[in-house]
């Protein structure tokens, strides 16, 4: 009898029935980590020791679950996956992973990331490229691609993430579970090794909408060490699941979602939108009244661009204090700048050390309007747009990528133009700080593809109820993978 | 001189009396222990967040308000990036002019030599501390107590022509910063630090034309006010000396620092190896609505201030210009002065008291007023003692020296040393009667028409009783009893 692989409330009921302990439960996902270490290279850290804790009326109490390296976590290695902070163990938990020891929650495995959350293949992490569980030449797609694999592999019903573009929503959809980053602000950021503070989400992966709501209202709450953090103790996420969404209205973009846009499509692309466009017939037979919208196409086209001038930027500067003087493996050299430029060089990757030029770059003093103020004019205006939708509609719908999981051979973290504001939209959830869910929507050649629904930021009750009926009305909750390849 | 000086100031001053750092919950306070007050923020772990103290902004805004400055909408914190070991994240959290700091153009006047000036502020900002380092020959040591201490850095125009003028700005703010309970302004606690700009021109152009301004050469880090006069008048007079020997136009705007050692200013960087600092908005803080009610709270606390007080003691205690102005050099003092004057004193024998012996002695012991152990009850008892003739004046001097080095109360120290006037007229009598029987001779003369010789009559009577007597009494029995002869 395994358990991992099903809800948390039919976990908590058989710990509540005594049909299983927590120990038990801890044995089977520590089990399942090293099978699952062995095909996907999903962890920097199995916590062989971990212990089962006291089951009590909190629904995560005695249930193992994943952490993102990219979170501090006292005592336990936190590299952010980066060499640079290869052997840094922190004296301080981030103030969501102490929420969730409060609610009892057994941490049995910290997941590899792209290296500080600075990509989206899964493939840049110090420990190595991980691989989908549903086919190992692809890839998850990142940066949560450890905690993605691991929830999809069944290791244990969650695993925390945290999102600057889509990196959970993304891997979410390709590994065909649930990714969901709640409003900024609702989950603290404290302990959270920071990419782009503007743009930095905590969240969470799980395989179903109950699950997200259940650990989101376990992980959220204002803290003290977080300013941008808000009082959300009126929002009870788990509570205001009811399904309902008759009246409910979405939209969908034409310049995103139209195949008429994508002259040389892929076959692969073709079905995808089409199994989109099925999606939205399911959401009108729901009740829900689905419009299709225009949005400038010149205004889309720019978020990409957008997105690397602001995050960048705050990447340089955001981890300039990684110099390996007060932790991190020391560099030598004859002066305080010399190992501080040793330890960079040999501990960024090249794809963190082009983040970091052209996050200088477009600070410089010459440059600084024409890329980065002009960045900031553009985020304004993309969120000033979808504000716009939020007035009419109680969410916008849309596809997430151009398809399911990409080959890892070849990959590049580089942007294929065509496809670009198909693969790179959910970041306009980032630049608004809105509550965006990821669930899965079918498959194609038997790989998990998702949509994502994104709300009005603090309307996160909404947006997941939206997800929740939609999830009901279709077969791929709590589904877990099926190695295909 | 031939020539016009302009000078303009950075004057950096710690905000000494918040609880608490700028950002951080550590301890803000001065220790001989390094590493003591640190939180985990101030050393820049990561995950670690800013959290903004409201009472370092309080001050600030005070500050900016005495300044006669204006305060802005909207609270807003800007990154300056750099990297330095005393910088723990590799930037510093300030202010800039764009959005607006705490002050923008403001005014002073203040005294230099008997003489009123104006000095305009260009403006005041609120930013944070580096850490604080000792270099030895094989290694630097990094004391992180000041890392994230609140900082007020003030800016003046140009508008200062002599060092003693600049000097006089100081004392002025230092007092300001001092009244306002902002900070003890103490140098001998690194907590006042600046940076000079100093540029000549020939005397007859018009210096309200920005195109007959000499180059401006920076100073930095004169860490004393002794410091910022000696490096302005060595400035000067290096730039004078270049204007004479032809080499002035030659002369790069740059940057030099004060060695105190060498006694003069050196080289650092000319201004295209100027540091692009990649000023942007911090995006930990959200910004702040600085509301119209809480500024009026804040005007309405500013307390009484140096000038203010002085006047109140001319006007409401008569007390000469000269004592006031030695009282309120230094806010210790006037406290101290203020303190007695609540517990009873008469204000006019209280001012004597501290500018004639308190001060004097406490110069001699090398102590601050603050650590004398003279308390102001201790001065209060000893006024009213004199007062209600206890003892004489005489002995009230004796009294005080010991309870200045004992720290004993004066009643204790009197009826110690069995101290006491001798009021009863009978007893003097005797006494008077025994001094006249003793100096036949100067009887004589006093019958002869020396009238004057009957002070050192009275001068015997003092001698006799130790000074115990009372001297007014002991002068009205002496007059009657010489009758009698």
């Amino acid at each position: 009898m395994s358990y991992m692989d099903k809800s948390i409330e039919e976990i908590h009921e058989a710990l509540k029935k005594g049909l299983v302990t927590s120990e038990e439960l801890v044995k089977e996902s520590l089990e399942k980590s090293h099978f699952v270490q062995d095909k996907c290279n999903a962890f920097v850290t199995i916590l062989d020791e971990a212990k089962g804790t006291e089951v009590t009326d909190s629904l995560l109490s005695g249930i193992p679950y994943g952490v993102k390296d990219n979170y501090s976590t006292k005592g336990v290695l936190s590299t952010g996956s980066s060499n640079t902070l290869k052997d840094y163990v922190p004296f301080f938990s981030a103030t969501a992973i102490d929420n969730l020891s409060k609610a009892g929650a057994v941490m049995v495995n910290k997941t590899v990331l792209d290296e500080f959350g600075m990509g989206g293949t899964g493939t840049t992490g110090h420990t190595g490229v991980v691989t989908n569980p549903w086919d190992h030449t692809r890839m998850c797609a990142g940066s949560s691609a450890g905690s993605a694999a691991a929830v999809a592999a069944g290791v244990y019903p969650y695993a925390t993430g945290s999102d600057t573009g889509d990196s959970i929503r993304k891997p979410a959809a390709y590994c065909g579970i649930v990714g969901y980053k709640p409003t900024y602000g609702m989950i603290s950021r404290y302990g959270l090794f920071p990419f782009a503070s503007s743009l930095d989400h905590c969240g969470v992966l799980t395989r179903s909408v109950r699950d997200a709501a259940i650990v989101t209202d376990a992980m959220k709450g204002i803290d003290k060490n977080d300013m941008t953090s808000w009082d959300s103790k009126n929002v009870h996420l788990l509570d205001s699941l009811d399904g309902k969404v008759s009246s409910k209205k979405l939209c969908y973009i034409k310049e995103i979602c139209d195949i008429k846009n994508y002259p040389n499509a892929s076959d692969e692309l073709k079905r995808h939108l089409e199994n989109f466009m099925k999606t939205i017939d399911l959401c009108k037979s729901l009740g829900m009244e689905v419009d299709e919208v225009s949005v400038d196409e010149t205004l889309l086209k720019a978020s990409p661009a957008t997105y690397v001038v602001i995050s960048c930027a705050e990447a340089t500067s955001n981890m300039s204090n990684l110099t390996g003087f007060i932790f991190g493996p020391r560099a030598s050299g004859d002066k305080w700048d010399e190992e501080m430029k040793n330890y960079r060089t040999k501990g960024f990757s090249p794809l963190i050390k082009r983040r970091f030029v052209i996050g200088s770059y477009v600070l410089q003093a010459q440059n600084k309007d024409r890329y980065f103020h002009n960045a900031q004019r553009v985020r304004r205006l993309l969120v000033d747009e979808w504000k716009k939708l939020f007035e009419k509609y109680d969410a916008v719908i849309l596809p997430v990528g151009s398809g399911p999981a990409k080959k890892l051979e070849g990959s590049k973290d580089a942007l294929d133009k065509n496809t670009a504001i198909l693969e790179d939209h959910l970041q306009i959830g980032n630049f608004g700080g809105f509550p965006s869910i990821t669930i899965p929507n079918g498959f194609i050649d038997g790989l998990p593809v998702g949509v994502n629904i994104t709300g009005n930021c603090y309307e996160d009750e909404k947006v997941l109820n939206i997800a929740y009926a939609l999830e009901g009305a279709m077969d791929y909750k709590g589904q877990i993978c099926k190695e295909v390849r | 001189m031939n020539y016009k000086v302009m000078i303009g100031l950075e004057m950096h001053c710690e905000i000494s009396k918040t609880k608490t750092k700028v950002f951080s919950s550590a301890k803000n306070s001065f220790s001989e222990t390094p590493n003591c007050n640190v939180r985990p923020v101030d050393m820049a772990f990561p995950g670690t967040l800013p959290v903004v103290n409201k009472e370092a902004v309080k001050m600030a805004l005070m500050a900016s308000m005495i300044l006669g400055c204006t305060q802005p909408e909207y609270l807003y914190f800007e990154r300056k990036n750099y990297y330095y070991p005393d910088l723990p994240k590799g930037f510093q959290i300030t202010q800039e002019t764009k959005p607006a700091p705490v002050g923008s153009y403001g005014k002073l006047t203040y005294e230099c030599k008997g003489e009123k000036k104006t000095v305009r502020i260009n403006n005041l900002h609120l930013e944070e501390d580096a850490a604080s380092s000792d270099h030895y020959t094989s290694c630097s040591r990094i004391n992180y107590n000041r890392a994230g201490v609140p900082l007020l850095e003030l800016v003046t125009e140009p508008d200062f022509h002599s060092a003693d003028e600049a000097v006089a700005f100081l004392e002025e703010m230092r007092s300001i910063y001092q009244y306002a309970g902002i900070s003890e302004a103490d140098s001998k606690k690194g907590q006042v630090r600046c940076d000079v700009n100093v540029s000549i021109m020939d005397k007859n152009l018009d210096d309200s034309d920005p195109n007959n301004w000499g180059t401006k050469v920076e100073i930095k880090n004169v860490n004393s006010f002794s410091g910022v006069r000696d490096a302005i008048n060595y400035e000067i007079q290096r730039q004078i000396d270049l204007k004479e020997d032809g080499k002035y136009d030659e002369m790069p705007q740059q940057t030099r620092r004060w060695d105190e050692e060498s006694a003069s200013t050196i080289f650092m960087r000319g201004k295209v190896d100027a540091i692009d600092y990649k000023y942007f908005v911090e995006p930990n803080i959200p910004k702040f609505k600085i509301s119209k009610e809480w500024l009026e709270e804040i005007r309405k606390s500013i307390p009484m201030l140096a000038h203010e007080r002085k006047d109140m003691y001319m006007k409401e205690y008569g007390i000469s210009e000269y004592d006031a102005s030695i009282l309120v050099k230094e806010k210790p003092v006037a406290d101290f002065f203020e303190e007695t004057l609540n517990l009873g004193a008469n204000p006019k024998s209280a001012s004597n008291w501290i500018t004639t012996n308190l001060l004097g002695n406490l110069n001699k012991m090398e102590i601050t007023i603050e650590e004398s152990k003279l308390t102001p009850s201790h001065l209060a008892e000893l006024i009213k003692m004199v007062e209600d003739g206890e003892i004489s004046s005489q002995q009230a001097k004796g009294v005080f020296t010991e309870s200045l080095e004992s720290g004993k109360s004066p009643k204790k120290i009197a009826s110690e040393k069995g101290l006491k006037q001798i009021t009863d007229t009978s007893e003097i009598e005797k006494i008077v009667n025994e001094v006249l029987d003793e100096n036949p001779d100067i009887i004589e003369q006093y019958k002869n028409g020396k009238v004057a010789m009957v002070n050192y009559l009275v001068g015997q009577v003092m001698k006799k009783t130790h000074g115990t007597a009372n001297p007014s009494l002991a002068r009205d029995v002496m007059a009657k009893e010489i009758e009698k002869r």
